[in-house]
């Protein structure tokens, strides 16, 4: 509808005009180059069009409640005592399944990483700090093959206006025993969170990476406007894990890509517990021969939570292999849309793909939507998808009451039992504790 | 402590709106051994449910209690916290959730019945400890805690995990359904031995139900009840037990022969009307 769009265009920017990004810049000393790109990624913001329900993506993801004038810019705050206390059951958490990790509060870091013990030529730092010491791994890399700004207007919004997130680069060879964290924290009204994250493994690394996101419940709504790249040379290992676990009045919208090198190997897993609304387009590319990633979900939603997955697979070369899993469990009025896509291009004969999403329902108001999609241009391939949707199963809760587990303590078991099969294909078992834990703290609210 | 008696009296329970217990009576008490027999559809099974609280078994008269507690009214974790225990004909597999959790739950629930949701289970260390003692009296591996409950168990593993938990938990009354059914001769003796050595240590009144005489060769029954449509007919001692593997139910068809009416009828609808728990 054309017509309808002028109206819409000229208020959906709110205070994100180039003015803001101005002052913006002003309080940061950033290279001429990255100015030059957070200039470009506005000025296809400003281009852009506001997702409607009529748009495909956006058909069940309803945001006309999001007013972005709600909202500034991302800015530097120090994280006070009282902040920092907010944050550190989680910090403590993820520190004791892992080594040395970044906490950053309110977009302000407030946890450097000890890379002290970090083989050299390891890059873990905050991205401001590594914009300015590794300009060149950064102008490489940075949403230049993964993630780019053109996706729609929050990948605009968030090219203009990121702050704050992780690098990791590990040189060839490189492997990294021991898992890293990175933990995002928002404490105080009104703050946005505007995160980048770029992992970057050269040849034959190996790196495990635990993302958390938190913020402690608000009175006004949260903002997070992110993006993750994950680029992968060949032979390259990488274990990445995001957990979404902010307050019920986040918006969180993140567009998150991988590209999976020559007999890479890619275990991704994601966590949505939290945010009012989430849309998060969860993407990984298996560029080369050989390369495989295993994509786990685990998503809970309670109150009148909703939260969006669009995946996909994009097999661009042969004998490359991809399975994806999905769980979620709905609570309350609750709602799950995951739309899952297994791309395969021509030249990729032999690709090996599956896509699977089971839910289970806890109330008759909660909604589950699962839309599983395959193109395929190849012709010798194997491609399947599954998707189920159930309720707790009333003889399973009999059975544990008759052994005198009472019914809510039973429910939970199943729950957690329905998580059981994603936990078990993550190789690391400081990884399936941090996420088995994210997800009992949740469960025992 | 005093022994507790379990006493049901004129139960009857309907599944769907089905009358299929028309008036049951039976006591028994702490440390004795009964059996239940009856042929196919005469409603033992649905004894068994309706006595641990199944929510598809309607309770429409009369009363089980434990020491004076009506059973009826209770929700089965409740009943299970009053020494009620239930040996499953068919146990339920819960994918994900393993042996040792699940126990480690049910434990501590049974033997702290005032306990509130969300407060410390037992100690890990202790409950382990114990659990893997139970497991060796059963010639369990200590590997088996780790499954998932059910999840793939073979029939005589399933039955003994069964054996397992009632080993734990140290019922006051447990009701074997069917244990037998599934089982090689051994397993019966196995499983028969483990329930034996519980029931001693734990003092349990046990109720088994069965169809065959074998079993009742290993756990020796004092007393012997026929269930014959939706009633219990005869009670006696282990000559009961004989006279049916002689001569089958004829003489019950006989002697009772509105039972044998009604039984007709449920053996007919026993197999179509029956949640999926019972079958």
């Amino acid at each position: 509808m054309p017509t309808a769009q002028p109206r819409a265009q000229a208020t959906f920017t709110g205070g994100f005009n180039a003015e803001a990004l101005s002052d913006f810049l002003q309080s940061r000393d950033e290279p001429g180059w990255l100015v030059q790109q957070r200039r470009e990624a506005l000025a296809k913001f400003e281009a852009a069009s506001w997702p409607t329900l009529r748009d495909e993506e956006w058909r069940r993801t309803d945001i006309r409640a999001l007013k972005l004038s709600a909202f500034a810019p991302p800015s530097h705050g120090e994280p006070g005592s009282a902040a920092r206390a907010a944050v550190e059951p989680m910090r403590a958490r993820l520190a004791s399944h892992s080594g040395t990790g970044l906490v950053q509060i309110d977009g302000t870091i407030a946890q450097r990483p000890d890379t002290v013990g970090l083989p050299s030529g390891v890059v873990f730092l905050d991205f401001d700090t590594a914009a300015r010491q590794h300009p060149e791994l950064i102008r490489r890399y940075f949403q230049t093959q993964a993630v780019s700004t053109d996706a729609d207007a929050f990948s605009a919004l968030h090219g203009a206006f990121f702050t704050g997130g992780v690098v990791l680069y590990v040189p060839r060879g490189v492997k990294l025993e021991t898992p890293l964290y990175h933990l995002i924290g928002l404490t105080t009204e009104g703050s946005v969170d505007f995160s980048h994250t770029l992992v970057v493994l050269e040849e034959g690394a190996e790196a495990t990476l635990v993302q958390e996101t938190t913020s402690v419940a608000r009175q006004t709504p949260g903002l997070h406007v992110g993006a993750i790249e994950l680029i992968q040379a060949p032979g390259s290992r990488l274990r990445f894990v995001n957990i979404q676990n902010w307050d019920s009045h986040t918006w969180h919208f993140s567009r998150e890509r991988a590209l999976v090198g020559k007999d890479a190997q890619l275990q991704w897993t994601v966590g949505g517990l939290g945010a009012r609304l989430a849309k998060v387009n969860q993407e990984v590319a298996l560029t080369a021969a050989g390369a495989n990633a295993q994509v786990n979900g685990v998503m809970f939603t309670t109150g009148r939570q909703n939260l969006t997955y669009i995946t996909r697979q994009d097999h661009q070369a042969p004998n490359t292999t991809s399975d994806l899993l999905y769980k979620g469990v709905l609570k309350d009025s609750s709602r799950i849309v995951w739309k899952g896509m297994i791309r395969v291009e021509k030249d990729a004969q032999k690709t090996d793909a599956y896509q699977k999403n089971n839910t289970l329902l806890l109330n008759d108001t909660a909604r589950a939507d699962s839309i599983p999609g395959l193109e395929i241009e190849a012709n010798d391939v194997r491609c399947t998808h599954g998707a189920t949707a159930g309720q707790v199963d009333e003889e399973m809760v009999f059975y544990l009451q008759a052994r005198g587990v009472p019914r809510e303590t039973a429910v939970r078991l199943i729950i957690e039992g329905f998580f059981a099969n994603v936990y078990d294909r993550m190789s690391l078992e400081s990884v399936q504790e941090t996420l088995r834990e994210a997800v009992e703290t949740k469960l025992s609210i | 402590m005093s022994d507790k008696v379990l006493k049901i009296n004129d139960l009857h329970v309907a599944i769907n709106g089905k009358e299929i217990l028309k008036g049951v009576n039976l006591t028994i008490r702490q440390g004795e051994v009964h059996a239940l027999m009856g042929p196919n559809g005469s409603g033992k099974s649905t004894l068994s449910y309706a006595l641990m609280g199944h929510p598809n078994y309607d309770v429409t008269q009369g009363t089980a209690t434990v020491d004076g507690v009506n059973l009826v009214e209770l929700e089965a974790d409740e009943r299970a916290k009053l020494g009620v225990f239930l040996a499953f004909q068919y146990p339920t597999s819960i994918p994900g959730v393993t042996l040792a959790n699940f126990l480690r739950h049910a434990v501590t629930n049974v033997r702290n019945p005032n306990r509130k949701e969300g407060e410390d289970l037992l100690p890990m260390r202790d409950f382990r400890k114990e659990l893997k003692a139970s497991m060796d009296e059963l010639g369990m591996d200590a590997e088996f805690a780790r499954r998932y409950l059910n999840e793939g168990f073979s029939g005589g593993e399933k039955k003994r995990a069964e054996v397992l938990q009632m080993s734990m938990l140290r019922p006051a009354f447990a009701i074997l359904d069917e244990t037998d059914s599934g089982l090689d001769i051994d397993a019966v003796r196995v499983v028969s031995e483990g329930v034996n050595r519980v029931a001693a240590k734990a003092h349990t009144g046990v109720l088994v139900i069965t169809h065959y005489q074998r079993i009742l060769n290993y756990i020796q029954p004092q007393f012997v009840h026929i269930l014959f449509g939706g009633r219990i007919v005869e009670s006696g001692g282990t000559e009961l037990v004989t006279k049916l593997e002689q001569e089958g139910y004829d003489w019950i068809r006989a002697k009772y022969p509105l039972e044998a009416q009604i039984e007709d009828e449920l053996e007919a609808n026993a197999t179509g009307a029956l949640p999926a728990a019972a079958r």
